[in-house]
């Protein structure tokens, strides 16, 4: 399949860029995050939807004294040359200069990566986030407090006591601070798995936040579309005549030639649904600023879910010669059996295998290649990288914007071809 | 990439994406498939009936022009009739008028014959009256007189020698 060879090609060039290490002083990058906060913070239907959306049970946090002065916005300005307060930084003295080694590196894994903080920018050296709960399956059961409680460590060294449970955060995992004390580095940065150190993790994360608000954006959008069909028999206008398209576009090119007339109508809601479900959440992750900018489409764990559930429905969908073709592959000897029935397993798992990791490889990838064009300009130590880095930006910003539509579309028409061959009828033996 | 907690985010999509997939396939998907596909079969439906009428309108400017094309050729076959029958009584009242004109002239030669002799019949009993009249004076006359009857009667007798 050419569009197959073709994304691997992309992945082998994208990932040469994931390897591009360097190193630059941090506080440049304090100068964007600022003009980020007053612009969010001056823009009042953005701040209406921070509020609406996100008043479930957190507050926007700062890292030390609450700013809420105008002699302090003036510090502001003087501070663009401050240090990057760092998770661990937040006690240090902020205002004085501390070169710190940039490192591109980590500002781009921080970026793709989850966390329990949304971070919105750094304001006179502190980060200003928005806390999101974090939820904890603990040995003394089901705790839930405020990610502020952390103090944006990430180093592992601030411990929050729970409840009698003493917690530490390294590198947004949570793990028991007894037994964080007595792993190793290597240990702890592959903490991920390992489940006696920590607590069951089933935070509000900001890729759990961002899948909560597109859902819910995503819901009220098709929602008016499906009541203004009741009001309005005739052509469609406005909303329903945007998303209309869409729709049968998903119906007639996707969904009708991969699995046949008859049997499209059935699947049709749960390829519509991953069509939307993973577009927008790729263009939610493309736009920079809170509450969007998260990485959820990018993120392998998201991806393997989704994959996994176009799995489970192709399993589930399987008919008899589908099985047929598994098991008793027509026109192989039957001593060849032991060889077929795992080479064929093998094949089914491929399939959504390769959908979880082409989604996810595409959208890291397009991420860390904009991560890296912004930190050209901290790597080069100059103003004039700037608008050389910002052309290509943008330039990758709108190939981004067109990776979104086509990831989604390649999800759901894999998807689509995948459940085709489960429901596919052969007549001809 | 730092991994990190799979839990949550596998948990969380599931439970998201499962609920957002119910609620969208039954508040979303449902009416609007159906709207699209209602939609759909009206349209087709008024495809097809316009081309029904279309065809129906063809029909009927076909019948249209076939019973202007009849109606054409009636009113000429309707205009040569009327000729034909104009000629034809233009020459029937023609004879007639000459056979009657004839039959007025033969009735009035007869007429005039008898006239002629019934006047001829008169004419001659006039004469034959005036004649005798005429005879008889005369006779009359000559017999009056000894001498002309005498004359008369040699003259006779003469033209009876001649004999």
């Amino acid at each position: 399949m050419p569009v197959k060879n073709l994304n691997i090609k992309n992945y082998i060039y994208k990932f040469s860029i994931f390897n591009f290490k360097c190193t630059f002083a941090k506080n440049f990058w304090n100068l964007k995050l600022d003009t980020d906060l007053i612009m969010i913070i001056s823009n009042k239907p953005v701040q209406y939807l921070l509020v609406t959306l996100l008043a479930l049970t957190s507050s926007v946090n700062f890292a030390s004294t609450p700013v809420d002065s105008v002699s302090v916005k003036h510090e502001t300005v003087e501070s663009v040359e401050a240090s990057h307060a760092e998770a661990s930084g937040h006690e240090e003295n902020v205002g004085h200069k501390i070169e710190e080694e940039f490192n591109a590196s980590d500002l781009i894994n921080s970026h793709i990566g989850d966390s329990h903080d949304f971070h919105i920018a750094d304001w006179d050296g502190h980060p200003v986030s928005f806390s999101l709960p974090v939820i904890l399956w603990t040995k003394n059961g089901l705790e839930i407090f405020s990610s502020a409680k952390f103090h944006h460590d990430n180093t592992g060294e601030h411990i929050v006591d729970i409840n009698g449970q003493k917690l530490v955060r390294y590198k947004e995992i949570i793990f028991y601070a007894d037994k964080f004390e007595t792993m190793t580095a290597e240990e702890r940065d592959n903490g991920a798995f390992a489940f006696d150190a920590r607590p069951l993790d089933f935070s509000i994360t900001k890729n759990v936040f961002s899948m909560l608000m597109s859902a819910i954006i995503l819901f009220f959008l098709f929602f008016a579309v499906a009541r203004s069909y009741k009001k309005n028999p005739n052509a469609p206008k406005g909303l329903a005549g945007f998303l209309e398209p869409l729709v049968t576009f998903v119906r007639d090119e996707i969904a009708v030639p991969n699995i046949g007339t008859k049997k499209a109508g059935k699947y049709m809601p749960y390829l519509l649904t991953i069509f939307f479900f993973i577009w927008i959440n790729n263009l939610i992750g493309l736009i920079p600023f809170f509450p969007f900018s998260s990485n959820l489409t990018g993120n392998i764990y998201f991806t393997f879910v989704m994959a996994f559930i176009t799995f489970i429905v192709t399993t589930l969908s399987g008919n008899k010669s589908y099985w047929g073709h598994i098991f008793n592959t027509p026109g192989v000897p039957v001593w060849l059996a032991p060889i077929m029935i795992p080479v064929e397993i093998i094949g089914m798992l491929t399939k959504p295998f390769a959908l979880m990791i082409r989604l996810f490889a595409n959208i890291t990838a397009g991420h860390i290649i904009i991560l890296s064009l912004v930190s050209l300009i901290f790597i080069f130590k100059s103003i004039a990288v700037g608008p050389v880095a910002g052309a290509f930006v943008l330039f990758m910003s709108v190939l981004e914007m067109l990776v979104a539509a086509l990831q989604a579309y390649v999800f759901t028409l894999l998807s689509a071809l995948f459940i085709g061959q489960a429901v596919e009828e052969h007549d001809h033996h | 990439m730092q991994l990190t907690s799979p839990e949550s985010l596998i948990f969380w999509t599931t439970i998201i994406f499962i609920v957002f997939f119910i609620l969208l396939a039954k508040f979303a998907w449902k009416p609007i498939l159906g709207a699209v596909k209602s939609r759909e079969e009206s349209i087709n439906n008024a495809l097809a009936s316009a081309e029904a009428a279309r065809l129906e309108m063809q029909n009927l400017t076909a019948d249209n022009e076939r019973i202007l094309r009849e109606a054409r050729a009636e009113r000429d076959a309707m205009l040569k009739e009327a000729r034909e029958m104009k000629e034809q009584i233009i020459a029937d009242s023609k004879n007639e008028a000459q056979e009657q004109g004839q039959k007025l002239i033969e009735q009035a030669k007869v007429a005039i014959q008898s006239e002629k002799n019934a006047a001829m019949a008169e004419l001659k009993l006039q004469v034959s009256t005036l004649s005798l009249s005429i005879a008889e004076k005369l006779l009359k006359d000559e017999l009056s007189n000894k001498e002309s009857q005498t004359k008369l009667v040699e003259k006779m007798l003469g033209d009876v020698k001649l004999n």
